[in-house]
């Protein structure tokens, strides 16, 4: 406070040690959970990598898996982008200070830590996306809390009158986060000291609020946070503000209205009611209209720009990041209608249609977000090479696509396998023959898992070498820089 | 006012889509275009 006077014109102190933290976390933890993605990635192909111990089997390790890409790639992407992202556009320091922000650095760092090491020794609650045990889900709660009162009270502190269309959706997955983590874990502990415990719910409302946890994570915490970083990051690196602001505030109403009703659409044929399997279906269907209003809203930022994209894989990753956000929200909502659903469910169709959404949305937009922060938080020119950054970006889009067509072509097949009956009406194929006809793709799934991994040590290399304010030679005209080149202000 | 209620919770899906047509049409009025113009600039005046 006591500086604030003498700063009246120049920029406020931003804090962005925290920033720089949250981001080198992000770095490490996903080329973690790319690693261990791609590893169990071949224990399906090839069961004998089963590890002779519990902890290296797939079933305790695609958790780690699950958990290190959404809530420790993903979420240490959401905290540096939303805390980089909330100060500059309300033109203050962070609420509460440097000390709070590090409590919230290494009280999440604890949480992922936590989680994981559970994971592995047989710890976990069995419900998807929400394995910790009560102690864990606990101390997240404490550290969502810290997140939310920085996050609120650098709003409320705000020198800017309009609150940026951006923090809206970082605000939103916050809020809903925390009312989705509370009640879903809403469990008792068989003991003080154990970590076992067991839901507050039973049967189907125990299978309704899983899935209404479940789907909204991927809703709020895959989706509104992520938009949050689309609304800042493509203006940014497009250098033209958003196409249609008044389409970003429907874009977020829209979303925050129908999402949160999305859940029944995985409990498809089960004892859940059937005018609940409907609602489900249909406010996923719904959902279209935000997502291709979202989508629509990032690619038209670059009307009359889109030459950068020839020289910019920087903007590259942001825009097939919004492209991939809008052929999975188009996917999305054709699965949760029941009669697709029938064929998809249980198939790797959905871990196809999870990945398109993961890999090419979610992870490239986070890549994008690295990319253009590391060079601005590190004060370096830009960035260590561009020429690197081409290739990480090649590289992951033919891993991608290695393993969503995989995926689909598998997940197809197995649906169509399981409900083929011979001319008595039995059925034609065993189990076994589903899995054992999936064995080639899982191969080129594994492969596709392998590129994308290398593209991210390629950007972990790139960034490293930025941190460290090298530039490589490389031949590029000043025009072709754009926002690759970092402006200092005067 | 205990009266009003029952009726309050049972035509939840009215009001909020009558809460949601209130914001479109806040968001589409023509007055309102400048103030959102300037908003859209917003992330580009953070360092002046």
């Amino acid at each position: 406070m006591a500086e604030a006077s003498a700063s009246a014109r120049a920029l406020p102190a931003y804090d962005e040690d925290v920033v720089r933290w949250f981001a080198l976390a992000a770095i490490f933890w996903g080329i973690v959970g790319f690693l261990v993605g791609t590893f169990i990635a071949f224990q399906l192909a090839y069961p004998w990598l089963n590890l002779p111990v519990e902890w290296g089997t797939f079933g305790r390790l695609r958790p780690v898996h699950t958990s290190a890409v959404i809530f420790a790639f993903g979420g240490n992407v959401l905290l540096a982008t939303s805390l980089y992202v909330v100060q500059r556009t309300c033109r203050v320091p962070l609420f509460g200070g440097p000390a709070l922000a590090a409590f919230l650095f290494w009280g999440y760092q604890l949480f992922i830590v936590l989680a994981a090491s559970g994971y592995v020794l047989g710890i976990t609650q069995g419900r998807e996306y929400a394995e910790p045990e009560w102690y864990v889900d606990l101390w997240l709660t404490l550290v969502w809390v810290v997140y939310l009162v920085i996050f609120l009270g650098t709003i409320l502190t705000r020198r800017e009158s309009h609150i940026y269309v951006a923090n809206w959706f970082y605000l939103a997955f916050i809020l809903t986060i925390a009312v989705l983590h509370i009640f879903n874990n809403l469990a008792i502990p068989v003991s003080f000291f154990g970590a076992k415990s067991y839901s507050l719910f039973a049967g189907v409302q125990d299978a309704l609020t899983q899935w209404w946890y479940g789907h909204n994570a991927v809703g709020f915490f895959l989706t509104a946070g992520f938009l949050g970083i689309m609304y800042y990051f493509v203006p940014k690196q497009a250098e033209r503000p958003v196409y249609s602001y008044r389409l970003s505030i429907v874009h977020f109403w829209a979303l925050i209205f129908l999402y949160i009703w999305a859940g029944p659409h995985h409990l498809h044929y089960t004892a859940l009611p059937d005018w609940a399997q409907v609602l489900g279906m249909t406010f996923s269907v719904m959902l279209w209209m935000p997502s291709w209003g979202g989508m629509i809203n990032g690619l038209m930022t670059l009307s009359g720009a889109w030459d950068k994209l020839r020289w910019d894989p920087v903007l590259r990753f942001l825009v097939v990041s919004v492209a991939f956000y809008g052929m999975s929200t188009f996917e999305g909502p054709l699965m949760s209608v029941r009669q697709v659903n029938a064929l998809s469910h249980y198939t790797d169709w959905t871990v196809g249609h999870v990945h398109s959404g993961a890999l090419g949305w979610v992870a490239f937009v986070s890549f994008g977000a690295l990319y253009y922060l590391v060079p601005r938080l590190w004060k370096a020119d830009r960035l260590y090479s561009i020429r690197l950054v081409e290739w990480h970006f090649w590289i992951a889009t033919l891993g991608i696509v290695l393993y969503i067509t995989a995926m689909w072509v598998s997940g197809i097949m197995q649906g169509l396998m399981w409900r083929t009956y011979d001319h008595l009406g039995f059925l034609q194929f065993s189990f076994v023959e589903t899995v054992e006809a999936m064995h080639p793709f899982y191969v080129v799934r594994a492969l596709g898992g392998v590129l994308f991994t290398a593209g991210a040590l390629i950007m972990a290399y790139n960034l490293w070498r930025t941190m460290r304010r090298e530039v490589r030679e490389e031949e590029w005209l000043p025009s072709q820089l754009g926002a690759l080149r970092v402006a200092r202000p005067a | 006012m205990a009266d009003l209620l029952p009726l309050f919770k049972q035509l939840w899906l009215v009001w909020l889509v009558l809460l949601f047509a209130g914001i479109v049409v806040w968001t589409m009025w023509p007055g309102n275009r400048a103030r959102f113009d300037r908003a859209a600039r917003i992330p580009f005046e953070e360092d002046r």
